[in-house]
C-alpha cells in the first residue's frame, strides 16, 4: 500500500474510527485540530515501529516530524532512505 | 434521606390520574424505604418516600404547620435546626415535632422564601403556601440533593429524580440527544438542563418561586462559591498567619464533622485511603471520642488499590472497620443499575464501586456515612487546579522551555510523553490566560469533544449546537467578581459549580449512596468551611504546587504521617477493560451492538464498531477513548430504560394504593 494511504488509514481508524472529515487535508496539525492528544502520540510511535517497522528515537519526537501527514510521510521516507544507504 | 415528588396545578385544579401518586413515590422507594407519605389540596400534590434519621417517631411527612396553611416535602437535613428552632422559639414559634423539617415550615413563616439563607445543610424542598398560593422549590448550595421539575401540560410536576416524573400517567420521559453535547464535553448538563428533554433541574444554590397566575417559577440565585480578589490570592503569607489560618480550618472542619453526627441512627464514615476522609473520621473521633465504623472498596487489580491505606487508617484510628473489593465482574455486573440510578449518560465506571460500597453500608444496617467528598474542590487538591496554575504561569512565558515541564510533575505518566508534544497539547488556549474565564477546563473540554465523532450524524450538529450554548449558559451564570479572580480561583469555581455538583455530588454522591438507601454527608462542603476557605489566599492552600498545604498543616497531627506525606491518588476505577470477559463481554456486545445503535438513534454503528475492534485489540488504553467507550455504552443503556423500558420500569415500581399514608389537613 502506498506509505500516505497506510498513515491515513491507521490515522483515521486508530484515531477517528472512521470518520475521515476531520482529517480535512494532509498539512493539517494533529495536536491542534485534537486529532491525537499528547497521550495518542505513543499509539502513533507504536505504529510506526511495528507496523512500519522503524527504529525511533526519543529526539525524533517532534512535531516538525510527526504533526501531520506530510510530515509523517516525509519523516518515514526519510528514515527509510537512510536504512537502506 | 428520603425522596420528593409532587405535582402543581398551574392552571385550573389538580386532576390526579389514578395511580400517579403510588408510581411517583414508588419510584424513589430506594431513597426512603420507611414510610409513605402524601398530601393534596384542590391544586397541589405533595409526595414522600421516607428514610427515617432524625425524630423517628413523629417526623412523618410531607408536614404541615398546625393551622395546616403552609405544607411542605422535603429530602435532606438541616443540620442546624436545633439552634433555629430554639431562634424560632423566641420569636414565638410553637413546635409539635421534633423534626428539622417542622423547622422549615416556621422558619419560611419567618423569613419567606429567604429562609433558605439560614439553613446549613443538604436539602431539596417544596413547600405551599395557602394564604398566598404560592409554591417554593429550593436546592442547597451545593447541590447534594437532586431536584426536577418537567412541565407536562398544565401540570408543573417534580421529583428527586427523573424516574418520578415518568410515573405520572401519560407522561414520557425521553433522553435528549442534544445534551449529549453538554455531557460529552464538559462532562455534565449545565444547569437547569438535564439529560432529558424538557426535563430541567433546579440549580444549586437556587429558589425557585412559583405564584399563582404564573406560567413558569422565577428562579433565584441565593448562594455562590466565593474566592478572594487575584492581587489577595498572591499575596505572600508569614508562617505565623498560616498557622493561625490552618487552626481556624480545624476548627471550622470539627463543627462541621460534628454537626453532621446530628441523627436518631448511628453514623458511620468512608476511609478511602486518601486524606479528606481520614481527615473527617478522625476529627469525628477527636470531637466524640466514639468508636466508629468505617466503610472502604478496594480493586482486585492493584492500580487502582488503596487498601493498604484504608487499613492503616483504620487501624491508626481504631474503627470498627468493613472493607469490600471489587473487580471487573463487579463493574461489569452493576453498570446497567448505576447508569439507571445516575440518571445520566457517564464517561467513567468510577460510580460503580462506590454504589458497591454503599451496598456494604446497607448491609450492616447503616444508613448514615460521613465522607471526604468537596475537600479537593474547597482546599485546592486537583489537578486540574495546578495545572491552571502553571499553565497560567507558563501563559506569562510562553516560549519557555521549562515551564511547560512542571506538568510531568502533576501527571507523572506524561513524562512517556515527548516534551515538543506535552507543549502542544496543553499550550493550546494558553493564549486565554485571563481572558477565557474556562481557561482551567479548555484541555479538558476540547479533549472530550473528540468523542463527539461517535454520535450519529443527524444528531451531531445538535449536540455541538448544545455544548455551545452549554458553555454560553455557564458562562451567563459567572458572579460579577469571577472576572478579579486569579486562575486557581477560577478553576476552583468552575470545577465546584460544575464538575462537582453535575457529577461528582451526583453520578458518584447522592444516587449511588441513595440507591442502596444510603445519605452521605459531607462536612467539608459546610458552607462555613467553603466561605473560610474562600477568604484565605491560594497562595496559602494550594502553596507552589503542593496540594491542600494547608488542609494537611491543620490536620496533620490527627493523621500518620504517611497518609499526609502520601502523593495524592486520584479515585479511578477501571474503564473499558471491565468488559473484556463474561457478562462485561455480553452486555456490550448486546448493547453496542449495531442493532442496538440504529434502534437508539443516537451514535454511527460505523464508528462504534471501529472503536470496538480497537478495543477488542487490547488498544483502547487512551482516557479519551475509554471515555469514549463508556460514554456510549452508559447512553446506550441509559436511553434502553428511558425508552422501550420506562413504561415496565414505571410500572414494577408502583406502590400498593393501601402504602400511601395520606394526611389529613389539620
Amino acid at each position: 500500500m502506498e506509505l500516505r494511504a497506510q498513515i491515513r488509514g491507521f490515522l483515521i481508524e486508530n484515531f477517528l474510527f472512521g470518520d475521515t472529515a476531520p482529517l480535512a487535508d494532509d498539512q493539517m496539525s494533529l495536536l491542534d485540530n485534537g486529532i491525537m492528544d499528547s497521550v495518542g502520540v505513543m499509539e502513533l510511535v507504536a505504529f510506526l515501529e511495528g507496523d512500519l517497522s522503524l527504529g525511533i528515537d526519543d529526539a525524533e519526537l517532534v512535531p516538525e516530524n510527526l504533526d501531520s501527514v506530510d510530515n509523517l510521510v516525509a519523516f518515514v521516507s526519510r528514515k527509510r532512505e537512510a536504512s537502506v544507504a | 434521606m428520603c425522596g420528593i415528588c409532587g405535582a402543581i396545578a398551574v392552571k385550573d385544579n389538580l386532576d390526579v390520574p389514578e395511580g400517579a401518586v403510588e408510581r411517583m413515590i414508588g419510584a424513589l422507594s430506594h431513597r426512603g424505604p420507611d414510610e409513605y407519605g402524601a398530601w393534596r389540596d384542590e391544586r397541589v400534590l405533595l409526595g414522600h418516600a421516607r428514610l427515617s434519621i432524625i425524630d423517628l417517631g413523629s417526623g412523618q411527612q410531607p408536614l404541615g404547620s398546625a393551622d395546616g396553611r403552609v405544607w411542605v416535602t422535603f429530602n435532606g437535613e438541616i443540620f442546624n435546626y436545633v439552634e433555629l428552632r430554639e431562634d424560632l422559639r423566641a420569636r414565638g414559634h410553637v413546635f409539635r415535632t421534633a423534626s428539622d423539617t417542622e423547622v422549615i415550615v416556621a422558619a419560611y413563616r419567618e423569613w419567606g422564601a429567604d429562609c433558605v439563607e439560614r439553613f446549613n445543610g443538604q436539602f431539596a424542598f417544596v413547600l405551599l403556601d395557602r394564604d398566598t398560593g404560592r409554591v417554593m422549590m429550593a436546592r442547597d448550595r451545593f447541590g447534594i440533593r437532586p431536584l426536577y421539575y418537567h412541565r407536562h401540560g398544565d401540570v408543573l410536576l417534580f421529583a428527586s429524580e427523573v424516574k418520578a416524573l415518568a410515573g405520572w400517567p401519560g407522561c414520557r420521559i425521553a433522553v435528549d440527544p442534544a445534551a449529549l453535547g453538554e455531557v460529552f464535553t464538559m462532562w455534565v448538563n449545565v444547569p437547569p438542563h438535564t439529560p432529558f428533554k424538557d426535563v430541567l433541574q433546579l440549580p444549586p444554590g437556587h429558589v425557585a418561586v412559583l405564584e399563582p397566575g404564573d406560567d413558569a417559577p422565577s428562579i433565584r440565585r441565593y448562594w455562590h462559591p466565593t474566592f478572594l480578589p487575584a492581587v489577595e490570592d498572591h499575596r505572600h503569607v508569614a508562617v505565623d498567619e498560616r498557622d493561625r489560618l490552618a487552626h481556624e480550618v480545624r476548627e471550622a472542619l470539627a463543627d462541621a464533622a460534628e454537626i453532621r453526627l446530628r441523627a436518631d441512627v448511628p453514623v458511620g464514615a468512608y476511609l478511602s485511603g486518601g486524606l479528606d476522609s481520614s481527615a473527617t473520621a478522625a476529627l469525628v473521633r477527636e470531637r466524640t471520642g466514639d468508636r466508629l465504623k468505617t466503610f472502604s472498596v478496594g480493586f482486585t487489580d492493584a492500580a487502582y488499590d488503596e487498601s493498604v491505606w484504608q487499613r492503616l487508617m483504620a487501624d491508626h484510628l481504631g474503627t470498627d472497620h468493613e472493607s469490600i473489593r471489587v473487580g471487573d465482574a463487579e463493574i461489569a455486573g452493576a453498570f446497567a443499575r448505576v447508569v439507571w440510578h445516575a440518571e445520566s449518560p457517564l464517561l467513567r465506571t468510577a460510580p460503580a464501586p462506590l454504589f458497591a460500597l454503599s451496598g456494604l453500608v446497607r448491609e450492616q444496617d447503616f444508613k448514615v456515612v460521613l465522607t471526604g467528598e468537596g475537600a479537593d474542590e474547597v482546599f485546592g487538591g486537583y489537578n486540574i487546579l495546578r495545572e491552571a496554575k502553571v499553565r497560567a504561569f507558563w501563559a506569562r512565558d510562553p516560549e519557555s522551555v521549562s515551564r511547560p515541564r512542571l506538568l510531568t510533575r502533576l501527571y507523572p505518566y506524561l513524562k512517556q510523553s515527548p516534551p515538543e508534544f506535552l507543549k502542544r497539547f496543553y499550550g493550546a488556549g494558553l493564549s486565554g490566560a485571563g481572558v477565557d474565564p474556562f481557561f482551567s477546563h479548555r484541555p479538558r473540554w476540547t479533549n472530550t469533544a473528540g468523542i463527539m465523532t461517535f454520535l450519529a450524524a443527524d444528531v451531531a450538529e445538535a449536540a455541538a449546537a448544545a455544548a455551545t450554548a452549554a458553555e454560553e449558559r455557564a458562562l451567563a451564570a459567572l458572579p460579577a467578581d469571577f472576572a478579579g479572580w486569579g486562575p486557581v480561583a477560577r478553576a476552583q469555581y468552575v470545577e465546584m459549580t460544575l464538575f462537582m455538583a453535575g457529577y461528582l455530588l451526583s453520578s458518584q454522591g447522592d444516587r449511588m449512596l441513595m440507591g442502596h438507601t444510603v445519605e452521605g454527608r459531607f462536612p467539608f462542603l459546610d458552607h462555613n468551611v467553603a466561605e473560610l476557605a474562600g477568604r484565605i489566599p491560594a497562595s496559602v492552600k494550594l502553596a507552589s504546587l503542593e496540594e491542600k498545604a494547608l488542609l494537611k498543616r491543620a490536620v496533620a497531627d490527627l493523621l500518620p504521617v504517611e497518609v499526609t506525606r502520601r502523593p495524592k491518588q486520584p479515585y479511578r476505577a477501571p474503564d473499558s477493560s471491565s468488559f473484556f470477559t463474561g457478562y462485561g463481554a455480553e452486555l456490550v456486545a448486546e448493547a453496542m451492538s449495531s442493532e442496538a445503535l440504529l434502534e437508539a438513534g443516537l451514535f454511527s454503528p460505523d464508528r462504534v464498531a471501529a472503536l470496538l475492534r480497537k478495543w477488542q485489540a487490547g488498544k483502547l488504553t487512551g482516557v479519551r477513548d475509554n471515555m469514549a467507550f463508556i460514554g456510549v455504552l452508559s447512553t446506550q443503556l441509559l436511553a434502553r430504560q428511558f425508552g422501550p423500558e420506562q413504561e415496565r420500569r414505571t410500572h414494577d415500581a408502583a406502590l400498593p394504593a393501601d402504602a400511601v399514608v395520606w394526611r389529613g389537613n389539620t
